[in-house]
């Protein structure tokens, strides 16, 4: 089930026959895929499949029990997420994952901080800061949060502060960017706007690759070059959409049967 | 703080708040102590002296549980470092010099922080709260105990310091409310001013972030262990220089200023002045100690009445005086 790499074309990043296990539970088994420059790659299937799993094993938040995740090349085995947005992976929560109390600008100027290695001088001013505001301002430009820069994120609306969940993974200027069901909470028709604004601004920011978790199949039809299905810990596709949604046995198993009234 | 109603009407306050009047009620509130002895008594004076100790420590305290979250409850264990730090410095190693004094507490005071601190903020919430109280209670044992060292429950004398390497003759009140009231509000601004800095610096935005949200704050770069202990050594610094302040004005270093009674205090300063403003705790400790001091000349149980000003304060105001004071004006702004 291993992808073709493209030759000379090594992946941003992959992981090699990693499993996780919790007690006796095998949540992940023996999963391998490669993520490559300029792919959108959702992975799907039903609840328990072990995407989460597979993601904050990506992610460094957890240990694979065997196997390995390397990223450019390098092993990034539960670095741990600091680490992790240093080298350049950034991810957006399943649920909405805001700091209520700061405003979209300050939300924004927290990960750009971060990335410009502002915060270990107690004395700098962020005010002051040119570079950093400036940065503040072209993220949330991007994003489509501009008019929205000096308001407290706890009194933007949901999709809003969706966005800035994105936005803040967006300011760390990643190359890979993990989106843990992006338009979960959502309504229909927020969904595909925060899509659109969300694969349009990766590609002006120079994401070279976005992996989204997402339970919503007209999503996932719609904006992924490839698709990567997970059934009981195992992964049971890795194939592009058409192939996927030509399949019937496919969308049985990550969909369900669809029940005849 | 983890009242979900509060939570949900307390940012944009907090902002309003922190950007309306910030820095400016707390150098007001300076300028207004320093015009202060041309018309109060020296016994007016003398309050304002712990007032000022206590002011700097709460700008510490406050850095740690307003901004990064943390609620210590043996925050007092700075204090008393300070205090013995000049205790020691005047009456056993002769070091007369304020300055000297100033820079050794700090130092002390962070060090012990940094040492405490690698400990105690990998954990938050009750788990934070305890570790720190049984580092304070710690502390205090020793300072009970070794009597030969710290000299027990007699305490230690504090001899007066020279300032600015000069000698000031004349009586002790005159020596308190003169030069080292001026000294110390001078002090006072400085820190204020610099505290001020911190929680409007990216390092102050990291901090604020790791209160709000440590789980995504650590996803988008903040690196949490190191912010918070650093936030804890400033805070133990401002909080030892506090207690220097404090032992000089009572002349003696006491092990029940490391009480942690006494660091249930310093959390009722803050909560009773608004631990969502720059100048709130500040603000808290000068009511606290005005407070004090008039309950206590009307009537013994002055516990008892402290105690239930705090019960109304939680129930009736569980922002603080600043907190309150500000909702009102922008309520009022509001309508206008």
């Amino acid at each position: 089930m291993q992808p073709q790499p493209v030759a000379a074309n090594v992946p941003l990043f992959e992981t090699i026959n990693v499993s996780r296990a919790f007690g006796d539970f095998r949540a992940l088994s023996d999963i391998s895929f490669s993520v490559h420059a300029g792919e959108f790659v959702s992975i799907v299937g039903p609840n328990g499949a072990g995407k989460t799993t597979l993601v904050n094993v990506v992610t460094g938040l957890l240990r694979p029990t065997s196997g390995e995740v390397r990223f450019l090349g390098r092993d990034i085995s539960g670095i741990g997420p600091v680490e992790l947005a240093r080298l350049g992976m950034s991810r957006a929560f399943q649920l909405v994952n805001i700091f209520p109390a700061l405003t979209v600008r300050e939300t924004l100027a927290v990960a750009i901080a971060s990335r410009l290695r502002r915060a270990s001088n107690p004395f700098r001013s962020l005010k002051r800061d040119g570079v950093l505001q400036a940065d503040a301002e072209r993220v949330a430009d991007v994003l489509g949060l501009r008019p929205k820069l000096d308001k407290i994120a706890s009194r933007l609306s949901q999709g809003e502060k969706k966005l800035l969940d994105i936005a803040s993974a967006f300011a760390l200027n990643p190359a890979v960017i993990l989106l843990d069901e992006p338009t979960s909470g959502v309504s229909t028709a927020d969904k595909h706007a925060i899509m659109e604004v969300l694969v349009e601004a990766a590609r002006s920011a120079g994401i070279r690759a976005i992996v989204q978790v997402e339970h919503d199949m007209d999503l996932v039809e719609r904006y992924s070059h490839r698709i990567v299905a997970l059934q009981g810990g195992s992964l049971l596709a890795d194939m592009a959409p058409r192939a996927f949604f030509a399949d019937p046995a496919m969308i049985a198993a990550v969909v369900g049967t669809r029940v005849r009234l | 703080m983890s009242h979900s109603s509060i939570e949900i009407a307390r940012p944009a306050l907090l902002r309003r708040t922190m950007t309306l009047n910030g820095i400016g009620v707390l150098l007001a509130l300076i300028v207004v102590m320093a015009l202060l002895p041309f018309v109060a008594s020296p016994y007016v004076l003398l309050l304002m002296l712990p007032f000022v100790g206590y002011g700097i420590a709460l700008l510490g305290f406050n850095l740690l549980f307003g901004t990064t979250g943390l609620l210590s409850f043996g925050h007092a264990l700075f204090l008393g470092v300070g205090a013995y730090t000049a205790a020691v410095f005047t009456s056993k190693l002769s070091i007369l010099s304020f300055e000297v004094i100033l820079v050794a507490s700090a130092l002390l005071s962070g060090l012990i922080a940094l040492l405490i601190g690698t400990l105690c903020v990998r954990y938050t919430k009750i788990f934070f709260g305890m570790l720190t109280l049984a580092f304070g209670m710690l502390f205090h044992s020793f300072l009970y105990k070794f009597y030969a060292v710290t000299g027990g429950d007699q305490g230690m004398r504090v001899l007066r310091p020279l300032l600015l390497g000069m000698e000031w003759r004349g009586g002790k009140t005159a020596f308190l409310t003169g030069p080292f009231y001026y000294y110390t509000l001078v002090l006072f601004a400085g820190l204020g001013l610099a505290m001020w800095r911190i929680t409007q610096s990216p390092f102050g935005l990291h901090l604020r972030a790791i209160r709000e949200n440590a789980g995504k704050a650590a996803y988008v770069g903040v690196e949490i262990f190191r912010m918070r202990l650093s936030a804890f050594v400033i805070s133990a610094i401002y909080g030892g220089i506090g207690g220097v302040i404090l032992a000089v004005t009572t002349g003696l270093a006491d092990p029940e200023l490391a009480y942690w009674t006494h660091s249930g205090n310093l959390v009722f300063m803050a909560v009773l002045g608004g631990t969502g403003t720059f100048a709130g705790p500040a603000i808290g400790a000068l009511v606290f100690v005005v407070l004090q001091d008039f309950v206590m000349a009307i009537t013994q149980y002055w516990r008892f009445v402290m105690g239930g000003i705090l019960v109304l304060l939680v129930v009736f105001m569980p922002r603080g005086l600043a907190g309150t004071v500000e909702m009102l004006l922008s309520r009022r702004g509001r309508e206008a």
